[in-house]
C-alpha cells in the first residue's frame, strides 16, 4: 500500500518534535521551574530524577526504533501467501520480562534510598516554621522566632529550615518547585519539609493541591537571605506597629475599626485588631506582595483588593461588613501601606 | 483461499409480535442492541467532555484569560473528566463487550439479558442525572476526585457535589450489574470447545476488567455513601474536627481509582491484541503471556493506589513499598509491548485505518507508560505531582491509549455491525488529524508540567512563563474535533452508502466472522465447536470444521421487557431524592448560615421521593422476576 510509511513518518516526527521542544522548555525562563534546585533537598532528588528520566527516555526510543522498524520493514507488498504463523517464543518472552525488571530494580533502589534520605528528621539547630494553608493564601509562623507573616516566608541561606505544614480547612500543597518538591497541608495532620537553601533571592512557589475558588491564586513567595539579613527581619517582624498606627484617634487605625477589618486582621500593637482569621497585617508593607502573591504591593493593588477583594480573588473569604467609600479606600490604602 | 465460511442467515423469522420502532429499542434485550446504545450514548458523552476540555484549553491559551470565571473553570475540569473516565470511555468499551463478547464466545446473548438492559438504563439515567447540575446551575466543582474536606458540606454548601455522588452511586450500580453479568457470561456460555485459554484475547481482557469492576466499585461506593451521609445527614467520617480522616477519602476513592485505570485501558488493550493479529495476518505473539500479563496488571492495580498519594505524607516505608508495586507493572505492561511489536514482525502488514490506531495507540501507550514510570518514584513525583505533566500523563493513556485503542475497535468491527465498510481514505485523514493534533495538544503539558505549572488553575500569570506551551496546547487540542468531524461523517455516509463489508471482511480468525454482517438476532443458527484458539482462521487454512453449516432446530431468545427501565428508574429516584435533601440543606444554609445539618429536617419531598422510587424499584424488580420469558 503506498500510504504504509505514514506512520513512520508521524512516529519519526513526534519524537524529533518533542526532543527539540524538550530542550527549548528546559531552557525557557519559567520561575517555578522544577529543573532549577537551590537546596540540599533538591539536590538530593535530582540524581534520581535523572536517572529515571534518562532510563525511561531511552527505553522509549528503543521500543519507537522497533516500532518504526517493523511497521517499514513488514508492510505488506502483495507478496503471495500468508506469512509463517509464529505463535511466540518462550526465551524471547523470558528475556524482555527480565530487562524491564533489572530496569526496574535499578530505578527503585536509588529511589528508595533517597526516600529514606529525604524523610530524616530535622537537625539541631533548624529554623522552625509552621506554614498553615487556608483558603486562599497562606500562613508562616515562626514559633520559636515569635513572628507571624503570610505568603511571604523568609529563610536563612546556609541554615537547615523545618516547616511543619498544616491546614485550616482543606488539603492544600506546599510547592517550592526550587527546594525539593511539595508536600500536602492536610487537615487534621503534620507534614514535614526540611531543607538547607544554597542561594540567596526571591524564588516562587504556589498551592498544588486543588482547593477551591481560588486555588489558582493561591502563590506563595520565598525569600534566601543572608543570615545577618534574616535575623534584622525578624526583629523587625516581631516589633508591634509604631504607635501612630495603632493610636485610636488617628484616621487609619479609625478607618481599620471602621471597616470591620478588626474582626479578622491583626495589628500587633493595637489591642482591638486582634482578629487571627485573615492574615496578620502588621507589618502587611514590607511585604513584596499582597492577596498571596497575586498583585505587587502598591497603592493601586490595595485599593482595587479593598473596593472588590472577591473581584481580584473569585470565593474570598473576605467579606466586606459595607462597600467601602472611596474615602474608606484611600484612607485604609495609606494606612495599610505604613504598616512597614 | 479454503472454502468461504458458511454464513449463518436467520433460521426463523422474528415473533410476530415484536415490539418495532423506537419501543423496540427500549424494551431490547439484545445484547447487540444494546451494545449499539451503550455506544451511541457513549460518544455523545464524549463529545460534551471534550466540549468542556475546548472551553478550558479556550481559557488557558493566553494569561488571564477572562473566558470563564473561576468557579465555572474549576466545574469544566471536574465535569470534564468525570465525564471522560464514567460516561465516555467505560460505556464506550461496555459497547464493545456488549456486541463483541457473544459473538467472539459463540453465544446467543449475555447471561441475563435483562440485567444488560438495567445497567444500560442506569448508565444513560447516572449520566443524564450528573449533568442535569449544569441545567440547575450547579455543576460540580470539587474535582472528578472529590477530596474531602473540600467536597464536604462545610467547604461546598452547594448542592454541586450531592450531583456528582448520586450521579456516581447510580453510575457505579450500573457497572457492578454489567461486571457480574459478563463474568457470569464469559465463564459460563462459551461455546463447546472454547477453553480458557481458546478465548479471544479482547475476551479474556473483558473478564479481567469485569473482576477488576466487581472488586473495586464496592470501595467507591463505601467512601460515595458516607461522603452523602456526611453532606445530607451530618455523619462525620472525613472531617477531622470531630475524628474524622480526609485521608480516608483518599485511600477508598484511589483504592477504586487505580483499578479504575486499567478498567480503562485493558479494554483497548484486547482490541489491539485483536486488530493487530488480523492485519500482520498472524497470530498473536505468545498470546498466553499477553493474557497473563493482563491478569497480572489487574492484580497489582490492587496494590498500588498510594502513588496517588505520595504527597499526603504516609511515611518513606509506605512510600517505597508502593514505589515498588508501582514499578512492578512496568513490567506485565512492557511484556505486552513487546508482544505487540513482535505480533507484527514477520507478518505482513495490511495499514488499514484500524491497524493505524492500533499501532499509534502502541507508540502514545509508551509514552504515557513511561512518563508513569517517572512518577511512580517519589522523590520525582514530589515535583510532578499535581502539575501539568501528570495531565500529559493521564492523557497519553487515556486519549493516546484508551480512545485511539477503541477507534481502532471501532473500525475494526464497525463492518461486521453495520454489514458496511467505513470509508478507508477518509478514516486515514481522521487518524493522522487525531494523531498529530493530540500530540500538539498534549506533549506540550510535559514541558509545562516540568516548569512548575500546577493543574487545574484557572488562570495564570505572564511571568510564570507559561504561555508558549499553553498556546500551542490549546492550539492541539482546537484541532481534535477537526478529525472527529471526518469521522462522524464518515460514519453516517457509509453505514448507509458504504461498500458491503461481507462476512469476513478483514481475513479475521475469531468467531465473529463466521456470521453475517450485521449478524442475525440470534448470532448463530448453531453454537459453534471451537477447535483452536483461532476457529475460523483454522477453518479457512487448516483442516478445522466449526459446525456452523447447520440449524439448530430450536432457537430460544429473550423477550422484550420494559422492567429493567422501571428497576432502572426506581434506583435512580431513590438515590436522586438525595439532590432535593442536597438542595434543602442548601436553601437552608443561606438562610441561617451556620446550623448543623442535623438541624435540618428531612422535608416531606425528600421522604416522599424516597418511597416512590423504593416503590417503583419493587415494583419492576417483582414484576421482572416474574415474567414469562416464553
Amino acid at each position: 500500500m503506498s500510504n504504509s510509511p505514514r506512520p513512520v513518518r508521524n512516529v519519526a516526527a513526534a519524537v524529533a518534535t518533542s526532543l527539540l521542544a524538550a530542550l527549548a522548555g528546559c531552557m525557557g525562563d519559567a520561575p517555578q521551574s522544577t529543573l532549577h534546585k537551590n537546596s540540599d533537598l533538591a539536590d538530593m532528588t535530582w540524581g534520581v530524577y535523572m536517572l529515571v528520566t534518562w532510563i525511561t527516555l531511552a527505553v522509549g526510543v528503543v521500543v519507537f526504533a522497533l516500532l518504526a522498524y517493523v511497521v517499514f520493514r513488514f508492510r505488506d507488498r502483495g507478496e503471495e501467501g500468508i506469512p509463517e504463523q509464529v505463535h511466540g517464543n518462550t526465551r524471547l518472552e523470558i528475556a524482555w520480562t527480565l530487562v524491564p525488571l533489572a530496569l526496574v530494580v535499578a530505578m527503585a533502589i536509588p529511589t528508595v534510598r533517597t526516600i529514606f534520605a529525604a524523610a530524616a528528621p530535622a537537625p539541631e539547630g533548624a529554623v522552625k516554621i509552621k506554614a498553615v494553608g487556608k483558603q486562599w493564601w497562606w500562613e508562616f509562623e515562626y514559633p520559636e522566632l515569635g513572628v507571624t507573616t503570610a505568603n511571604e516566608v523568609h529563610i536563612p541561606a546556609g541554615v537547615p529550615v523545618a516547616f511543619e505544614i498544616v491546614s485550616a480547612d482543606v488539603i492544600h500543597s506546599l510547592w517550592l518547585p526550587q527546594f525539593g518538591g511539595k508536600r500536602d497541608a492536610v487537615p487534621g495532620r503534620t507534614n514535614h519539609l526540611t531543607f538547607t537553601a544554597r542561594d540567596t533571592g526571591n524564588f516562587v512557589g504556589q498551592c498544588a493541591e486543588y482547593c477551591g475558588d481560588s486555588h489558582a491564586l493561591m502563590k506563595l513567595r520565598l525569600v534566601v537571605q543572608e543570615e545577618a539579613d534574616f535575623q534584622r527581619w525578624v526583629q523587625e517582624q516581631k516589633a508591634p506597629a509604631q504607635g501612630d498606627l495603632v493610636a485610636s484617634g488617628k484616621p487609619g487605625p479609625k478607618a481599620f475599626l471602621e471597616g470591620g477589618c478588626i474582626a479578622c486582621h491583626q495589628v500587633r500593637g493595637n489591642p482591638i485588631a486582634a482578629g487571627r482569621i485573615g492574615p496578620d497585617l502588621t507589618h502587611v508593607a514590607s511585604r513584596g506582595t499582597i492577596g498571596s502573591g497575586i498583585l505587587d504591593n502598591d497603592a493601586e493593588s490595595m485599593r482595587r483588593w479593598l473596593r472588590d477583594p472577591e473581584g481580584v480573588k473569585p470565593g474570598s473569604l473576605m467579606k466586606l461588613p459595607h462597600k467601602l467609600s472611596e474615602q474608606e479606600v484611600e484612607t485604609l490604602t495609606q494606612y495599610l501601606l505604613e504598616l512597614k | 483461499m479454503s472454502a468461504t465460511p458458511l454464513t449463518a442467515h436467520p433460521a426463523h423469522a422474528p415473533p410476530a409480535a415484536a415490539p418495532s420502532g423506537i419501543w423496540d429499542w427500549i424494551t431490547t434485550v439484545d445484547h447487540k442492541k444494546i451494545g449499539l446504545m451503550y455506544g451511541v450514548t457513549a460518544y455523545g458523552f464524549f463529545l460534551l467532555g471534550g466540549i468542556e476540555a475546548l472551553v478550558i484549553r479556550a481559557q488557558l491559551v493566553k494569561p488571564q484569560s477572562e473566558l470563564v470565571s473561576a468557579q465555572f473553570f474549576n466545574a469544566l475540569f471536574t465535569m470534564h473528566a468525570t465525564t471522560m473516565v464514567f460516561l465516555a470511555v467505560m460505556p464506550l468499551s461496555a459497547a464493545f463487550f456488549n456486541y463483541i463478547v457473544p459473538l467472539q464466545i459463540g453465544a446467543r446473548d449475555v447471561a441475563f439479558p435483562r440485567l444488560n438492559a438495567f445497567s444500560y438504563w442506569l448508565f444513560l439515567l447516572g449520566g443524564l442525572l450528573i449533568n442535569l447540575s449544569f441545567l440547575l446551575g450547579f455543576p460540580p466543582d470539587g474535582g472528578w476526585f472529590a477530596y474531602a474536606s473540600l467536597s464536604e458540606r462545610m467547604y461546598s454548601h452547594s448542592p454541586a457535589m450531592d450531583y456528582w455522588v448520586v450521579g456516581l452511586l447510580v453510575l457505579g450500580t450500573a457497572s457492578l450489574a454489567a461486571g457480574v453479568n459478563f463474568i457470569v457470561t464469559i465463564l459460563n456460555m462459551r461455546a463447546p470447545g472454547m477453553t480458557m485459554m481458546r478465548m479471544p484475547v479482547f475476551v479474556w481482557m473483558t473478564l479481567v476488567v469485569q473482576f477488576l469492576v466487581v472488586l473495586s466499585f464496592p470501595i467507591i461506593t463505601v467512601g460515595l455513601i458516607e461522603l452523602l451521609l456526611d453532606r445530607t445527614v451530618g455523619t462525620n467520617f472525613f472531617l477531622p474536627l470531630h475524628g474524622g480522616d480526609p485521608l480516608l477519602w483518599q485511600h477508598l476513592f484511589w483504592l477504586f481509582g487505580h483499578p479504575e485505570v486499567y478498567i480503562l485501558i485493558l479494554p483497548a488493550m484486547g482490541m489491539v491484541s485483536e486488530v493487530l493479529p488480523t492485519f500482520s495476518r498472524k497470530p498473536l505473539f505468545g498470546a498466553p503471556f499477553v493474557v497473563f500479563s493482563g491478569i497480572l496488571i489487574g492484580f497489582l492495580g490492587f496494590g498500588v493506589w498510594s502513588h496517588h498519594m505520595f504527597t499526603a505524607g504516609l511515611g518513606p516505608v509506605a512510600d517505597a513499598a508502593f514505589s515498588a508495586t508501582t514499578m512492578l507493572i512496568g513490567v506485565p505492561t512492557g511484556v505486552k509491548i513487546f508482544n505487540w511489536i513482535a505480533t507484527m514482525w514477520g507478518g505482513r502488514l495490511r495499514f488499514t485505518t484500524a491497524m493505524l490506531f492500533s499501532v499509534g495507540f502502541i507508540a502514545l501507550f509508551t509514552i504515557g507508560g513511561l512518563s508513569g514510570i517517572m512518577h511512580a518514584s517519589p522523590p520525582i513525583d514530589l515535583h510532578q505531582q499535581d502539575s501539568y505533566f501528570v495531565v500529559a500523563h493521564i492523557h497519553y493513556v487515556l486519549f493516546g491509549g484508551a480512545i485511539m485503542g477503541l477507534f481502532s475497535g471501532i473500525y475494526y468491527w464497525f463492518p461486521k455491525v453495520t454489514g458496511r465498510l467505513l470509508d478507508e481514505g477518509l478514516g486515514k485523514v481522521h487518524f493522522t488529524l487525531q494523531f498529530v493534533a493530540l500530540n500538539i495538544a498534549f506533549f506540550p503539558m510535559h514541558f509545562l508540567g516540568v516548569d512548575g505549572m500546577p493543574r487545574r488553575v484557572f488562570t495564570y500569570d505572564e511571568a510564570d512563563g507559561w504561555h508558549l506551551w499553553n498556546l500551542v496546547s490549546t492550539v492541539g487540542a482546537w484541532m481534535i474535533p477537526i478529525g472527529l468531524l471526518v469521522f462522524m461523517y464518515n460514519v453516517w455516509w457509509s453505514a448507509r452508502r458504504g461498500p458491503r463489508a461481507g462476512d469476513d471482511p478483514w481475513d479475521g480468525a475469531s468467531l465473529e466472522w463466521a456470521i453475517s454482517s450485521p449478524p442475525p438476532v440470534h448470532n448463530f443458527d448453531a453454537i459453534p465447536n471451537v477447535p483452536s484458539d483461532r476457529p475460523l482462521w483454522d477453518q479457512k487454512y487448516g483442516d478445522a470444521t466449526l459446525g456452523l453449516d447447520r440449524r439448530d432446530p430450536h432457537i430460544h431468545l429473550p423477550p422484550n421487557s420494559y422492567r429493567p427501565l422501571i428497576a432502572a428508574a426506581g434506583v435512580t429516584t431513590v438515590f436522586g431524592a438525595f439532590l432535593i435533601r442536597g438542595h434543602d440543606i442548601y436553601r437552608h444554609l443561606l438562610d441561617a448560615p451556620g446550623s448543623t445539618i442535623q438541624s435540618i429536617p428531612f422535608s416531606s419531598l425528600f421522604l416522599a421521593t424516597v418511597a416512590t422510587g423504593v416503590i417503583v424499584l419493587l415494583y419492576g424488580l417483582y414484576t421482572w422476576f416474574f415474567e414469562p420469558v416464553e
